[in-house]
């Protein structure tokens, strides 16, 4: 088993791998956010409370759950990288940062939109709201670090131990509505009891996060082979494809 | 004969070493605390003299210009040593580099930490802060620098092979600040109010076991990865 997994860290077989992947990954994210996002924007009852505008949470729940699972996923393959010297768990951790990043930021400015018309202001300093914003720092702070490496395997090291000690933020987020409650509503959707949300409501909301997850998961797929491609560019199979795609 | 020295002697002649270097560059020592207490002095100026709000924005004042003032610090924590060598040197000693990286920090935060938090109850006195929360601004001191020099030294490391670290290190470390940030200031408004703020300062005697732990691998493999 561990023998079949190395072989992928060779970074010709990942590529080819993340290639085969690819197109499933799209296609079932673009499957999944379809279904999830009419469900959600349009057949979904309106709640009694909020009237339409609580729709944005189809949107503003996935994005910031996957931007801490994409930190998650970044941290991981980081930790590979740094403890098993595999250098494609570094290329993935470099590849996961930008998206990161990008869905923290919907994630806030989701939130923002949701936050003008019921809570009447776009931005208060709530704990959770704060630790999502501290969030999207260390993404930046990750990305940074990265770029500012001539040597990059020197960067992957760097920015990997940035971004694990970047995980202390995590449980922070993910706890701060029940340690301060403030402003921001608790969690309503329960993995082990029941979930305080209706059902025709939670349905299309699990399938859109499903959906953001393989989304991410495609995205990173896509900046993974580049970053392959990138510092294997004089390896003789990347010469090799690149002749057979007729670029030289 | 047996000539390697022991854990105890390594960290203390390491620590007797950066204070040595400290003492004799004085300007080191100093302008941190002169930074610190220029910005402190900027606010009265700023915001305008009146002692109500001065007291009532004092204890984030002094946090938020302490948290800068350690930062400028941090810059020269392992610069020198990269650039004359003998960092390496400590890389390749026998003694375990996570113990060696905590005797700098110490001696980092005893020459940069421990005056800030001597000249902070006069920075104080200026600002009107309350009279029941100067216990509670030095508690938070008193616990909270050393984290700050901990987390702070983790972003030198990674940023120390490179020429220009310095709004990189920013960057990297302020929103790993922020938490002690939080609790501090907000333990200091509870004292005024006279209210307990014992959880507070556990909270943040909790960050400094955490990172006093932790911190010094961190520091050490991001050591590593810079001289490479």
């Amino acid at each position: 088993m561990w023998k079949w997994l190395h072989s992928y860290a060779d970074p010709e077989r990942a590529y080819n791998l993340s290639g085969k992947l690819l197109p499933w990954f799209a296609m079932l994210a673009i499957a999944l956010i379809g279904i999830g996002s009419v469900w959600g924007l349009v057949f979904a009852p309106s709640d009694y409370q909020q009237g339409d505008s609580y729709r944005i949470i189809f949107i503003h729940v996935p994005a910031a759950s996957m931007s801490m699972a994409a930190y998650m996923g970044m941290a991981t393959s980081a930790f590979i990288g740094l403890v098993w010297q595999i250098k494609s768990a570094d290329w993935a951790a470099a590849a996961i940062a930008p998206i990161g990043a990008v869905i923290t930021f919907i994630a806030l400015i989701t939130g923002a939109t949701w936050g003008k018309p019921m809570w009447g202001t776009w931005w208060v300093w709530d704990a959770r709201l704060t630790a999502e914003l501290v969030l999207l720092f260390l993404y930046l702070g990750v990305i940074a670090l990265y770029a500012s490496f001539e040597d990059k395997v020197l960067a992957a090291r760097a920015a990997g131990i940035l971004a694990i000690v970047g995980v202390i933020n995590i449980p922070i987020i993910k706890y701060s509505v029940e340690w301060w409650s403030s402003l921001h509503q608790p969690s309503t959707i329960r993995i082990t009891e029941k979930s305080t949300m209706s059902t025709e409501m939670l349905y299309p909301l699990l399938i859109n996060i499903l959906g953001f997850a393989i989304m991410i998961g495609a995205i990173t797929l896509v900046r993974f082979r580049s970053e392959i491609l990138a510092r294997n560019s004089m390896r003789p199979w990347v010469r090799i494809l690149a002749k057979a795609q007729g670029v030289k | 004969m047996n000539k390697s020295i022991s854990f105890r002697q390594a960290f203390f002649t390491l620590l007797k070493r950066d204070l040595r270097i400290a003492i004799r560059h004085k300007g080191d020592i100093f302008n941190p605390l002169l930074f610190f207490i220029l910005v402190v002095t900027l606010f009265p100026l700023a915001i305008g003299p009146d002692p109500k709000v001065l007291s009532r924005v004092a204890p984030g004042v002094i946090w938020v210009a302490a948290l800068l003032a350690s930062m400028l610090s941090l810059e020269r924590l392992f610069k020198a040593d990269y650039d004359d060598g003998s960092l390496e040197q400590m890389l390749l000693s026998p003694q375990p580099l996570p113990l060696m990286v905590l005797a700098k920090v110490l001696a980092h935060w005893l020459l940069t930490g421990v005056p800030l938090i001597l000249v902070a109850p006069l920075l104080a006195v200026l600002l009107h802060l309350d009279d029941n929360s100067y216990g509670a601004l030095m508690a938070t001191l008193a616990l909270g620098t050393p984290v700050l020099s901990l987390i702070g030294a983790i972003g030198v490391a990674l940023t120390v092979g490179l020429h220009k670290g310095g709004v990189l290190l920013s960057l990297l470390i302020l929103p790993l600040y922020i938490p002690v940030l939080i609790f501090a200031t907000t333990a200091i408004d509870a004292a005024g109010l006279n209210l307990p703020y014992d959880g507070h300062l556990a909270i943040i005697a909790a960050m400094l076991v955490g990172s006093l732990t932790l911190a010094p691998f961190a520091i050490g493999a991001s050591l590593r990865v810079s001289t490479n």
